[in-house]
């Protein structure tokens, strides 16, 4: 078994012929198991390239390697259905109930109706939203949090390996954002999930990722750990966005302290 | 129940069903074409302005145009195919139009979700938008089952048998129990389709919640038990009748009703089987006769000359007849004979008026008519014969008004009008007093009745000898005092066939 489990190999996208790169000779490797959080403003790249990891995007060159094999040789459908996917519109279909949202990817990969509801119940009790209850419901009968569990319900029926998040957990509010991040974190623990999560919130990134992808212009500045960015930030840009949270929760200390 | 009324009734079913056929089928082949037109429009730009822009133009033209077009594209075929053709086009827009705008609705991020689980283009397309766009494509469906429920009833003019038979009959002959049967029928019907589908609608989006109520199933069984009868009363209208021994045909105005009558009655007092075909337009039953899709119905001379023939000289009576016979001959109709009468367009005007200005000629209205109104049917001022009349006299009025037949005769009666151009055997000439003026230059054409036959008809000996007793058989005055009873006194069309049987007798 490979160590490695997703290799991006001078990966480039430009969306006008090369004139502009959205991203720019890229190299990146995510091991087995592994949390990695991509982050970064807007337009930087961060996104595109979670997308081309899936082939919602092609790259303009360069390969994209998912367990040792190359993306562009498979069916995209049949990629997508083994990478789970999460993002902020969370995109449940509203003319599903709940249990068939979560079904949806093992229905694509015909498993039996056993199986599938067997998955169904196992995958809505680990986010907290048991199927006899939730099951029958609509999406548009739960909270923006509870969709949210769906969201992620559904991105691991199909017991894939690898998971792809975009912002997840960004339209929540905070108290219903930090739950859910505790708790994919431990569910992504306990699977041994290999996870790339695109995110614009540092403090997000530095509580769940075991190593971060810092990007502008399309360019991946630095990679490390929560740890080597927070001390040894390779250029002022990283330096800047580690220094708010760091700031923050300084700020916190001292209030508490104060106390 | 008044006789008219029961009379009517008796009708219902053979209309009723050919209506609901005629719906059902242009709606069902509306839905085929048009919806997968829009999934197509939907995903790609380049098709979706042209084939948007055609539907809507389709839609613009009037829907009597779009019949007489089909009509005129199939050769010259009348009765169900060009109606279910020109109904089928204009049920397009609002479905086609609708299922774009149904698919375009759905959300992105569902897309993007159903994308990124891994959901073929194909798949995307059937699970996740044709579902979410179903009730604005079913809204669509239903603006155009109501529409279309509407025109049908125009499919009369082009011979396919609908609620309209009621309403263009009842019009022309005033008998407005037989339009108010055919409009009550007609809305029923619409309301009654348009709910069908909105319960349909309601029950397959019940379908996916688990709960499965009593009530729910016996909703389920009425709404399928309520479509399987209409679908198969439809139907039984596919089952081929015993074809008629000879189609006769009529134009809508109560002459044409009466004389489609007198042909039916003596066809059936010879034993053939007739069906009847009225209420239809003057190109689309002369199209018809030429290819056999009817087999007799009366002309008029000057319609030939003019409408058929182009012709704008006048060279008069005897040489309009002879010139339009040979003509007819060549076009394969054959004109059985002339039935005495000619209906021609004549000026008229209220005689106390026309005493009052010294009128009794066209030629006296010259140094007056720039002060004089004029009313006209829809077509007169529009003629040949109105331009040759205009220059001939050299004289034109101050104002030409065009009115529904009916209201051109109330027009001049009420004296918003001092001229109307009247038709020579209406009853309402009499009946209003109308003083028909001379003609002493020969601007108005003839136009003699005449009964045409078609090829295959023509060549039946039995045929030609039972309708040679209409030929020479009613004069001016007779057809007149027919089309009185009918319009004026509000008799039935039987009423006026018993009347001709007695004045044909006497000679």
């Amino acid at each position: 078994m490979a160590l490695i489990m997703i290799e991006l190999k001078n990966v480039q996208k430009s969306y006008d012929g090369g004139a502009t790169l959205a991203v720019a000779n890229t190299s990146l490797t995510i091991e087995r198991g592994e949390f990695l959080g991509l982050i970064g403003a807007s337009g930087c790249g961060k996104t595109t390239t979670l997308k081309m990891i899936n082939r919602l995007e092609e790259p303009s060159s360069g390969e994209i390697l998912v367990n040792d094999r190359n993306v562009v040789d498979q069916n995209p459908e049949q990629l997508r259905r083994n990478i789970g996917y999460v993002f902020q519109g969370i995109g449940l279909f509203p003319h599903r109930t709940v249990a068939e949202n979560v079904a949806a990817v093992p229905r694509l990969l015909q498993w039996s109706a056993g199986d599938i509801r067997a998955r169904c119940e196992e995958c809505m009790e680990m986010v907290g939203l048991p199927f006899d209850e939730y099951g029958d419901r609509s999406p548009s009968q739960l909270s923006g949090g509870q969709q949210q569990r769906i969201g992620v319900a559904r991105a691991l029926a199909a017991r894939p390996e690898v998971v792809l998040m975009d912002e997840p957990f960004g339209a929540l509010d905070p108290i219903t954002r930090s739950e859910l991040q505790e708790e994919f974190k431990s569910i992504q623990q306990n699977m041994a999930l290999t996870v790339v999560m695109v995110t614009h919130d540092m403090t997000e990134a530095l509580l769940l990722a075991d190593r971060i992808a810092v990007m502008r212009e399309g360019v991946v500045l630095q990679i490390g750990t929560p740890k080597e960015l927070l001390n040894n930030p390779s250029h002022d840009y990283v330096r800047d966005i580690v220094a708010m949270p760091r700031r923050r929760a300084q700020r916190l200390e001292e209030l508490m302290r104060n106390e | 129940m008044s006789d008219n009324l029961r009379e009517q009734l008796l009708l219902l079913p053979a209309y009723f069903q050919g209506h609901l056929l005629l719906t059902l089928a242009a709606i069902s082949m509306g839905v085929l074409i048009s919806v997968p037109l829009g999934v197509w429009a939907e995903q790609s730009a380049r098709v979706k302005r042209p084939l948007l822009a055609v539907v809507s133009i389709i839609q613009t033209f009037p829907s009597l145009a779009i019949l007489a077009l089909v009509v005129a594209l199939l050769g010259g075929r009348i009765g169900f195919l060009p109606a279910f053709i020109a109904l089928t086009l204009y049920s397009m827009l609002p479905i086609v139009r609708n299922t774009v705008t149904g698919l375009e609705s759905v959300s992105a991020s569902v897309i993007d979700a159903a994308k990124g689980i891994g959901m073929s283009p194909n798949q995307i397309l059937r699970e996740v938008k044709l579902p979410l766009a179903m009730p604005v494509i079913v809204a669509g469906i239903r603006t155009a089952m109501v529409w279309t429920v509407g025109l049908a009833t125009l499919s009369t003019l082009v011979g396919a048998t609908s609620f309209g038979n009621y309403i263009f009959t009842g019009l022309q002959t005033r008998n407005l129990v037989a339009v108010m049967v055919g409009s009550f029928a007609s809305a029923s019907l619409a309301v009654g389709l348009d709910g069908l589908v909105a319960s349909m609608q309601w029950l397959l989006e019940k379908r996916s919640e688990a709960v499965d109520s009593a009530r729910l199933k016996r909703i389920r069984l009425s709404v399928y038990g309520v479509t399987a009868i209409i679908v198969s009363l439809a139907l039984y209208g596919l089952i081929p009748k015993p074809r008629a021994d000879f189609v006769v045909a009529g134009k809508p105005f109560t002459e044409q009703y009466i004389m489609a009558g007198l042909l039916a009655q003596e066809l059936e007092e010879a034993g053939f089987s007739v069906e009847q075909r009225l209420g239809m337009g003057t190109a689309v039953v002369y199209e018809a006769i030429r290819n056999g899709t009817v087999d007799v119905y009366v002309e008029y001379t000057g319609t030939v000359w003019a409408n058929f023939m182009s012709r704008e000289s006048n060279p008069g009576r005897e040489g309009i007849r002879s010139g339009v016979v040979e003509f007819l001959e060549e076009q394969n109709v054959t004109t059985l004979g002339f039935t005495g009468f000619q209906n021609r367009y004549a000026l008229a005007m209220r005689r106390d008026r026309a005493l009052e200005l010294g009128v009794t000629s066209i030629e006296d209205l010259i140094p007056i008519a720039a002060e004089l109104s004029a009313g006209s049917d829809l077509e007169f001022f529009g003629r040949t014969e109105w331009f040759r009349l205009r220059d001939l006299y050299n004289m034109d009025f101050a104002d030409k008004l065009t009115f529904d037949t009916s209201l051109m005769y109330t027009a001049v009666a009420e004296r918003q009008v001092d001229v109307i151009s009247a038709y020579t055997t209406d009853g309402r000439v009499a009946a209003y007093d109308l003083l028909l003026l001379d003609d002493p230059r020969n601007a108005l054409l003839a136009y003699d009745a005449m009964i045409l036959a078609s090829e295959n008809a023509a060549a039946q000996p039995k045929f030609v000898q039972v309708l040679d007793s209409l030929v020479d058989s009613i004069s001016d005055e007779a057809m007149r005092q027919a089309n009185r009873l009918v319009d004026v006194d509000g008799e039935s069309i039987s009423v006026a066939l018993e009347y001709l049987g007695d004045e044909m007798a006497k000679n």
